[in-house]
């Protein structure tokens, strides 16, 4: 590693910056070659104009990758053909941005028309939704709004890429504090290739007055998606981020494998909501994006909060695991899910609440339902440390069936080592009461509205949760979703 | 590569396991029912597998929260087989109050006959001994070994299956040594009136013993059977139970079964009982677990036939630093089955209590309703539970659910208490009663239940101010 980085900057003294990338590869090219090795680390870091310091990070990151004999982690219920990590491109940029549209008209025609094919209305949030958006398509981000007035309030809201550039000190205090680079397999892949993703700081006493919300989309054809995001509330602050996916028809699976890092510290509170609709696979469970997310939140400080909400329809594959690692007393956890499989999807799904400090707190609601061949699996884990006195529990998943060849399975790890603790969880499956059924059916709604209604219901507390406009979008997601599983 | 060139807890284990292969190797020739070539190819096979996969480590998940290295340093030699001076009258205290019962009494691992009483052959049931049993009628012994789908008996195929044998190697390890246990058979439609109590008796030495027993409980089509089964140590030096239990209820059938493990405060205890359950059959299962350093009871039922009505009660009494291991993993193979779990614990001081357990509805299993219950009540500040209920459904027409939860005891209610002038010591152990109490009023046999309502007034008397 010595030698490598002594290489690297006698290279860079003799060529006085210029050549940073040490390797033949184009640095015009908008792809990687394909494939994985220190090269593509390398050109990555090198092609986002980063420090040595993160190059250094990135590669330690991929040497733990390589060198642990390291496994995909096999104890989930979802099963997939093994995926060659060779044979995927690790970087993919969007063309003509090679200096950065400085607003919405600098854009690229053609990816504007892509978004209206998706029904993302960009200019119309500006006006109506008062939601400032940072769109990441592929790798780069190519439009951040609302980025002034942000800033006037010291907040910061900008890609990742861009806050190494302007914020360093705040990018390497926080990055990887919460998940380290060699927290798990796909944490520690995208350790070392994390293409870019949204970076949220808010000073102390501020509190964000608009939803920030960032839209990722999979585009270009056998990418692989890294996403990194880091929110930062400092004390006394307030910040609720949106994030909502969809992906257009593809056929290959698609690997995505993100990392969000939250960090609260005393009295803030950061809300983080996600509506995630890939690419789900046909009817046949044919194509569909893999998606193997690892999301943490650290609530650092006295009193502070984090609030995961995720409404999960999309992706062939979902493993996820949103957590809060509550250090400081009084804090507060939550999670708050609904994931729906349908056809051939396998989700593999739930949250980690580690109580460390005094009095606090964490609730956890998950609803599943599995339709067709869908298998959908809560995994939770409730920690109570031996100095989380007064912590306390609250955990609930059901389960909802439809159909007699799907899956429905809870798999919660409870664990407590103080006295003073109350943990309590309750789980259920059942399928939808045929006396349900009957009475709205008698009412006059036909089978997939009656089934809708009755979803909906079961998904009720975790709908509230959602700002206005996605708890709207959430529904009607769940009706697409569950097309096709009634009749 | 260099390996730093010390002692890791792997290559003690890997000793232990070497010591038990030789010892394997010199006795083999006089286990019982050697001769017997299915029996030698099964002991054979069964030390193949624990050699191969030697003690369950915490990585495997069936053991995570319970750690065998202790169990794995040591080498626990056959018990001697010179049984000591025991008499009737040292078994009163284990005894049924009423005393009408079969009795079989092992001490160190053997049958005494001197000390059992297990009725002369007649209402449809046969009591005996399995060293016995492989003598008079080997045939029978080897059909519930190896037709019941013991792990070592039948090939399986997989990933998960290669898990689940790891996890099963101390199973294995007990194949191979087995010298007695009890073989109880009820014919088909009797209903003996007197339940079948088995005593497990062990003396140990300084030396750390260990004894392997493994007894067959078969109900045959529409019969009715009482099974009691008591552990206690005489001493407290260092010994290990290894015990595997096959029961089998033919159609109809009916079976409640009772444990006591009162060991000795050095032994471990490792037991396995494995169910099969075929249509309309049920299965009652109560475990009061309050004795040794390390005890785990695992309970793996199957219903294999629709309508098998199943109940799995438990209590964990833990303290000093014991810790208790409760597992159960029900396997709905059929539709309309019922299971109805509760599992209880209390832990105090620097014990630690654990409860896995796992509800599988299989494809077709239709109209299934199962519940587990898992409630663990903390005394003490170092005191620990861990608790994983599981449901994994693949059928749609189903009830399911499972519910747990930890905590000590409620400040209110204790206030209460306090309030209408009783000491806080007996307001306390009041409400401790409280907490399990129901669990042992619902043991329908009244000398049982009397029985388990001793053990646990013995237990709460040396609860801590």
């Amino acid at each position: 590693m010595a030698v490598t980085s002594e290489t690297l900057e006698t290279v860079r003294s003799v060529t006085g910056g210029e050549y940073k990338y040490g390797f033949v590869t184009d640095i015009e090219s908008d792809f990687a070659p394909r494939g994985l090795n220190e090269d593509i680390v390398r050109f990555i870091s090198a092609k986002k104009e980063e420090p040595d310091w993160l190059l250094q990070w990135r590669l330690k990151a991929y040497r733990s990758w390589t060198k642990l004999d390291y496994e995909e982690p096999k104890w989930s219920k979802v099963r997939y053909p093994p995926i060659d990590f060779q044979d995927a491109y690790y970087y993919a940029a969007p063309k003509d941005t090679k200096d950065g549209p400085k607003s919405l008209d600098e854009v690229d025609p053609e990816l504007l028309r892509t978004y209206e094919k998706l029904g993302i209305p960009l200019r119309e949030q500006e006006v109506l939704a008062g939601v400032a958006v940072d769109a990441v398509f592929d790798s780069i981000s190519v439009a951040t709004t609302y980025k002034e007035k942000l800033a006037e309030l010291g907040i910061i809201f900008c890609p990742f890429s861009e806050a190494v550039k302007e914020h360093p000190e705040l990018v390497r205090k926080y990055l990887g504090s919460v998940v380290p680079y060699s927290d798990n397999f796909y944490a520690t892949l995208n350790s070392a290739v994390f293409s870019d993703g949204s970076f949220v700081y808010i000073p102390p006493g501020v509190r964000c007055p608009m939803e920030l919300s960032t839209y990722f989309r999979i585009n270009a054809a056998n990418t692989g998606q890294f996403e990194r995001t880091l929110i930062i509330a400092d004390r006394d602050s307030y910040v609720s981020y949106l994030e909502g996916c969809t992906a257009p028809m593809r056929d290959e699976n698609q690997l995505h494998a993100a990392v969000v890092e939250l960090v609260a510290h005393d009295n803030a509170e950061i809300r983080y909501a996600t509506v995630q609709n890939w690419y789900p696979g046909d009817k046949d469970g044919k194509g569909g994006i893999y998606n193997f997310v690892t999301k943490r939140g650290a609530c650092r400080g006295r009193n502070s909060k984090i609030s995961w909400t995720q409404i999960e329809t999309g992706s062939a594959i979902t493993w996820k695991y949103p957590s809060v690692i509550l250090q400081g007393d009084n804090s507060i956890g939550e999670f708050y899910s609904v994931a729906v499989t349908n056809n051939y999807q396998q989700a593999d799904t739930g949250t980690k609440m580690i109580h460390i400090g005094k009095n606090t707190r964490s609730t956890i609601i998950s609803k599943g339902i599995s339709a067709g061949h869908g298998q959908n699996t809560y995994r939770g884990l409730v920690r109570i440390m031996p100095k989380a006195k007064g912590a306390r529990n609250y955990t609930q998943c059901d389960s909802l069936l439809i159909g007699d060849s799907c899956g429905g399975h809870t798999v919660p790890y409870i664990e407590v080592k103080n006295p003073t603790a109350r943990v309590e969880h309750e789980a259920t499956v059942s399928k939808i009461s045929d006396d349900q059924l009957f009475y709205c059916r008698q009412r006059g709604l036909g089978l997939e509205d009656a089934v809708s209604v009755i979803v909906n219901g079961f998904c009720k507390e975790v709908f509230q949760k959602l700002p206005m406009e996605f708890a709207v979008e959430a529904q009607k997601l769940l009706d697409v979703s569950l097309e096709g599983s009634v009749g | 590569m260099t390996v730093p060139a010390r002692r890791g807890a792997s290559d003690v284990h890997e000793a232990t396991c070497k010591a038990y292969l030789d010892r394997f190797a010199t006795m083999r020739a006089e286990l019982p029912g050697a001769g017997l070539p299915w029996l030698d190819a099964w002991r054979a096979r069964a030390i193949e597998r624990f050699a191969e996969h030697g003690f369950p480590g915490p990585r495997l998940e069936e053991w995570r929260f319970t750690n065998l290295s202790k169990l794995a340093e040591t080498v626990f030699e056959p018990f001697p087989s010179a049984a000591n001076g025991i008499s009737r009258e040292d078994l009163g205290g284990y005894r049924l109050e009423d005393g009408s019962d079969h009795l079989l009494v092992f001490v160190n691992g053997r049958l005494r006959p001197d000390l059992s009483s297990p009725g002369a052959p007649g209402d449809g049931i046969t009591v005996t001994g399995l060293s016995r049993a492989l003598e008079d009628d080997a045939e029978a012994v080897e059909e519930s070994l190896i037709g019941a789908g013991d792990l070592t008996g039948e090939e399986r195929a997989g990933a998960e299956r290669a898990g689940e044998e790891r996890s099963a190697s101390l199973g294995q390890l007990n194949a191979a040594f087995m010298v007695d246990g009890a073989v109880i058979r009820v014919a088909a439609n009797a209903q003996p009136e007197r339940p079948v109590h088995l005593i497990f008796l062990a003396h140990p030495n300084k030396e750390p013993a260990g004894m392997h027993l493994r007894n067959i409980i078969h109900a045959g089509e529409g019969a009715k059977l009482t099974v009691i089964e008591s552990y206690a140590g005489l001493a407290d030096g260092p010994y290990w139970t290894n015990a595997v239990t096959h029961v089998t209820a033919e159609k109809g059938a009916a079976i409640q079964h009772f444990k006591f493990q009162a060991e000795g405060a050095g032994a471990f205890h490792i037991a396995v009982t494995d169910v099969d359950l075929h249509q309309d059959a049920s299965y009652t299962n109560f475990v009061m677990s309050l004795g040794g350093i390390l005890a785990r009871n695992e309970i793996r039922a199957r219903y294999t036939g629709e309508g098998v009505h199943c109940a799995l009660k438990g209590v964990s009494l833990a303290r000093g630093r014991q810790h208790v291991d409760t597992t159960t993993s029900v396997d709905h193979l059929m539709a309309s089955g019922v299971t109805d779990e509760t599992y209880k614990g209390i832990v105090d001081d620097r014990a630690r209590s654990v409860f896995r357990g796992k509800i599988r509805v299989a494809p077709g299993a239709q109209k299934t309703n199962a519940y587990q219950l898992n409630q663990n009540l903390l005394l003490s500040d170092r005191a620990q539970a861990d608790s994983k209920p599981e449901l994994e459904i693949f059928a749609d027409d189903v009830k399911c659910g499972h519910g747990s939860t930890v905590g000590d005891i409620d400040a209110e209610a204790l206030f209460y208490l306090r309030a209408r002038g009783l000491e806080e010591r007996d307001a306390r152990t009041l409400l401790i009663e409280a907490f399990l109490g129901q669990l042992i009023d619902d043991i329908e046999i009244a000398p049982v239940r009397a029985m388990a309502r001793k053990a646990f007034t013995g237990w709460l008397a040396g609860l801590g101010g």
